[in-house]
């Protein structure tokens, strides 16, 4: 497995509040990262530090072998990094088809609208949206729109995705469908980096995971190991004392 | 592509039927009304690249027009260049100095673009009005012997209606052409949301800057031909807000985002402005009429007689741009 993504020191201030504070981690190729955390942790900010809508204060963040550090956001994504948002952003004036063949025509390969046309319908295909192709993107439910979101960073042919909260305010059986989605992305070689809040989902999903609280990182290692570390239940349950009571247990 | 679709020729038809229909007879008065309809038609789809296709309101379109004539109007009266070549020259100065002004003032959204548009027409005015070569307020004229070049005046009113209506021809395919195209679609993520849009890999900097200044070209060329066809032009007649208002409200009228759209709403627009400034009784009124027809568009028809016509038959969406 190669180095496909390495941030390093990565620090980002929004005034007096430290949202994310030296945090460092790598994805490797064919990887599924999670990213864990309490809410306000900074996971959300450190993807936007990562793909390019924010500029850290310091740090630097490695993707394929290159510094992006502070290219902005529309360059990244030719370099092959795509990302999904968490409060859904379709653009509701087109149609589901058009929306993601503007995710193939600006992503990586750069297409011109036909191969795009072409592109974009196998990827509603693989996130079971290509009954709704021709649909106003407004018309969606809110799986539908998450399905979106996916289908049109993938059409950007990316090496890895960044998926926030794809899963958030779906019902049992829609989150068992992306997760199959997103299996069939990994299959398909694309790394993938994962905020997700629905445990079960992400502990299955995931190769390793991060967590992050109050900006920091707090853990990084395989979903089990992380599931039991004293400070990540800490953070996660609240009671100042019990990383150490854990500890003593042990 | 743009070859095969059935607008293209719709275009081509209305523009030979302008040119018919005044030359046919002779009809003078007739050719004096359809120039000013092509005028309104080239306004409107420019204007149009900017509010329809990329979702920035643009209150100062007016000033490419004033800026246009005065650079054509200097070059050809007082620099003695042929007509052509002094309206295209106007046309790409005009574009480059919006490509300049756009790369800052588009760094703005929303409501403060459209603010920032309001003073650069007032800017520009206002430096017109105190610069010398251009006569300060009292402006530029054209001498009757300039004529003598394109065979008297009476050629020369022929010759600039057909490159009038050349130039609004053009600004229609390049509406359609945009609109077809890999860059419209881009134009259009900005319109729909563009932080979205660039974290989809639209470059929105470059993307606005161009088709700001593109919406600039046409309009700098027909206010060559227009002010050089009048004879004269001055500060306040160049850089009429109202005319810029007007603008929008032939674009909401038509529907703005679509090439016919925007079309008929200048024509529309421009006939009706015309009926109105003759009658005897209602020539002050032109006004309050189309700012009243403004508001019951944007309360009952925001997607005006074509989004009108969209819902009434469905089918048209896919063929009428």
């Amino acid at each position: 497995m190669s180095l496909l993504m390495e941030v390093s020191g990565i620090t980002k201030r929004f005034g007096g509040l430290l949202a994310v504070s030296d945090v460092s981690f790598s994805i490797n190729e064919g990887e599924i990262l999670g990213l864990i955390g309490p809410n306000g942790a900074g996971k959300t900010t450190l993807f936007n530090l990562v793909n390019g809508v924010f500029k850290p204060d310091k740090g630097t963040v490695k993707f394929d072998g290159q510094d992006i550090t502070r290219r902005p956001p529309n360059d990244v994504v030719h370099l092959g990094l795509a990302r999904t948002h968490q409060i859904v952003k379709p653009l509701y004036g087109m149609s589901v088809l058009e929306n993601v063949i503007v995710g193939a025509c600006f992503g990586r390969d750069y297409l011109h609208l036909k191969p795009a046309r072409k592109v974009a319908m196998e990827v509603l295909e693989r996130v079971g949206l290509a009954h709704s192709a021709e649909k106003p993107a407004s018309g969606l439910t809110i799986a539908g729109k998450k399905r979106l979101e996916v289908a049109r960073a993938l059409a950007a042919n990316p090496k890895l995705l960044l998926l926030d909260e794809v899963l958030a305010g779906l019902n049992p059986t829609e989150i068992a469908q992306m997760v199959g989605v997103v299996r069939g992305i990994r299959d398909s070689g694309v790394s993938v980096f994962m905020i997700e809040h629905v445990m079960q989902a992400i502990m299955s999903l995931s190769d390793r995971l991060v967590v992050l609280s109050f900006g920091q990182k707090l853990a990084e290692g395989k979903p089990e190991d992380v599931a039991r570390d004293p400070q990540v239940i800490e953070a996660y349950l609240g009671d100042p004392d019990i990383a150490g009571k854990l500890k003593e247990k042990n | 592509m743009i070859l095969r679709h059935p607008v293209f020729w719709l275009i081509l038809a209305f523009a030979a039927l302008m040119i018919f229909l005044p030359l046919h007879g002779n009809n003078v008065s007739m050719r004096e009304d359809l120039i000013l309809v092509a005028v309104a038609v080239i306004l409107a789809s420019n204007l149009n690249l900017m509010i329809g296709y990329t979702g920035y309101v643009n209150f100062g379109h007016i000033v490419f027009y004033g800026l246009g004539g005065y650079i054509g109007l200097y070059l050809a009266a007082e620099k003695g260049w042929r007509l052509v070549p002094a309206a295209l020259v106007a046309g790409v100065g005009v574009s480059l100095f919006a490509l300049l002004l756009g790369l800052g003032i588009l760094r703005l959204r929303g409501a403060y673009f459209a603010l920032a548009t309001i003073g650069v027409l007032q800017a520009v005015q206002s430096f017109v009005s105190n610069f010398d070569p251009w006569g300060r307020s009292t402006g530029l004229y054209v001498s009757f012997d300039a004529y003598e070049k394109m065979g008297g005046a009476r050629h020369a009113l022929w010759i600039t209606y057909f490159l009038v209506i050349a130039v609004m021809a053009l600004s229609m395919i390049l509406s359609l052409g945009i609109k077809i195209s890999k860059f419209g679609l881009g134009l259009f993520a900005i319109r729909e949301d563009e932080d979205a849009a660039i974290v989809l890999g639209v470059n929105t900097t470059v993307y606005k800057a161009i088709i700001y200044s593109v919406s600039a070209f046409l309009p700098a060329v027909a206010g060559a031909l227009m002010f050089y066809k009048n004879g004269m032009i001055d500060p306040s007649i160049a850089f009429e807000f109202m005319m810029s208002l007007e603008g929008i409200v032939m674009l909401m009228l038509g529907g703005k985002g679509t090439v016919i759209g925007a079309a008929l709403g200048g024509g529309l627009y421009e006939k009706l402005r015309s009926y109105l400034l003759t009658s005897p009784k209602l020539s002050n009124f032109h006004l309050v009429i189309a700012g009243g027809l403004l508001l019951v568009v944007v309360l009952f028809a925001p997607g005006g007689l074509i989004g009108w016509l969209y819902r009434l038959v469905p089918r048209a969406k896919k063929v009428l741009e």
